[in-house]
């Protein structure tokens, strides 16, 4: 696991940190039951607040990524296809309706832009 | 449990006082302190050490009351670099290891001269002869070599070079990788405290102003740029402290949550934080 914290974006540093280790659990970089570095560990390796990397850790244990067992320490949690499906499902959605905008603004019928899927879809 | 607890903690020297002094550095967190010169850091630093005794209040370091007989035993577990090296001018770093090593029940040689070697230090040569740079790492050399659970720095990274700060950061940051290990550390370059520090404490003329998480911090306040009409949409109790730049409108730090949507603020750090804050107590 790794994480890249940047300086310049308007991003808040845990949300970086939550935002970075919720796409490599759902990328499936990350297994469930997989121990997550301390909360100590982590946070003087990037070098920053331990109060930070807790709020972080925090975030995802209550968003359902990770469960936190005291004394043990931060675990993956069981991937909860449902749960992931549905991230995915949403960013697709996002991704078509571009897609839809654009052939819009350029009239593209329905039927073009369904054979253009059919296409890429069939490539892969 | 707390590595300093101090509660109501007053003391008066002649006509300066610390006044109603609350704080506390829960165990496992690095604290920053910061204040102008005469605000009343050092005079902190002295009575949690046990260096001066408090007019009235309690302060508790590691668990042990300051003017208890115990707390003699308790400062084997506290680090202290003070803002210059108070060694014997005529002794050299390898007499100084002897009488740390008399010193200290805990004291680690090998660690102490891994050190000497990291800094480069001579090791032969007297104190007198150091740069002030050499002095302080000497010192904060010997305040890690002890197996201490609580480092009390004050003004130590003050004459260092920006590479050498940088490398004591990185050192203070690997002493707190242990959950019981926590510092507390006075300086003027807030930049570095704001890279190391969990904390923030601000003490302004004797008083806390405020010891609050340096992120809670950053993300309560923020810039304020534009025009005068725009800032005249502000509520002014928002308002910590604004400036009129004439034609470049106005700046101002102010409340992020008491900003009216649609107006844009820039991200604030601890620097602007203590500025703006001391500026607006002035003008009040």
């Amino acid at each position: 696991m790794e994480i890249v914290i940047r300086n310049s974006g308007e991003q808040p540093i845990y949300e970086q940190i939550f935002q970075q280790i919720k796409t490599q659990i759902i990328a499936g970089e990350l297994k469930s039951g997989e121990a997550l570095p301390s909360i100590r560990a982590l946070a003087k390796d990037l070098r920053i607040s331990v109060i930070t990397t807790k709020r972080a850790y925090d975030e995802l244990e209550a968003s359902g990524f990770i469960n936190n067992i005291p004394g043990k320490g931060c675990f993956v949690a069981r991937a909860d296809m449902g749960l992931v499906r549905e991230h995915i499902q949403r960013e697709i959605e996002e991704h078509i309706s571009a897609a839809v905008e654009l052939s819009r603004s350029c009239e593209l019928s329905l039927e073009e832009l369904t054979e253009i899927l059919n296409i890429i879809y069939g490539e892969s | 449990m707390n590595a300093i607890e101090m509660k109501n903690v007053n003391k008066a020297l002649g006509d300066f006082a610390i006044q109603n002094l609350d704080f506390v550095l829960p165990e496992g967190c690095i604290c920053g302190l910061v204040g102008e010169n005469g605000a009343g850091k050092s005079t902190t630093i002295r009575l949690i050490m046990g260096a001066l005794r408090a007019d009235s209040g309690e302060i508790g370091v590691l668990g042990t009351d300051v003017n208890s007989s115990e707390f003699i035993g308790t400062k084997q577990d506290i680090g202290v670099v003070l803002d210059d090296a108070f060694f014997p001018e005529v002794l050299n770093a390898s007499q100084i290891r002897r009488i740390m090593r008399n010193t200290y029940v805990n004291w680690n040689d090998a660690l102490f001269d891994s050190y000497i070697r990291d800094f480069s230090l001579p090791v032969s040569k007297p104190i007198k002869d150091y740069s002030r740079g050499m002095r302080m790492k000497l010192a904060i050399a010997a305040a890690l070599c002890h197996d201490a659970k609580l480092l009390v720095l004050d003004e130590a990274t003050a004459g260092l070079d920006p590479i050498v700060r940088d490398e004591v950061l990185d050192m203070l940051n690997e002493f707190t990788r242990r959950e019981d290990h926590s510092i507390l550390i006075s300086s003027h370059i807030i930049s570095d405290l704001e890279k190391l520090c969990d904390y923030i404490a601000f003490i302004h003329e004797g008083k806390l102003k405020f010891c609050e998480e340096k992120d809670v911090l950053i993300e309560k306040y923020g810039i304020f740029a534009g025009t005068n009409a725009q800032f005249r949409t502000i509520d002014s109790d928002a308002v910590i402290y604004s400036e009129s730049n004439g034609l470049g409108g106005v700046r101002a730090m102010v409340l992020r949550d008491r900003i009216p949507e649609g107006i844009q603020l820039e991200k604030c750090s601890v620097e602007d934080v203590i500025l703006n804050t001391v500026k607006g107590e002035k003008k009040r």
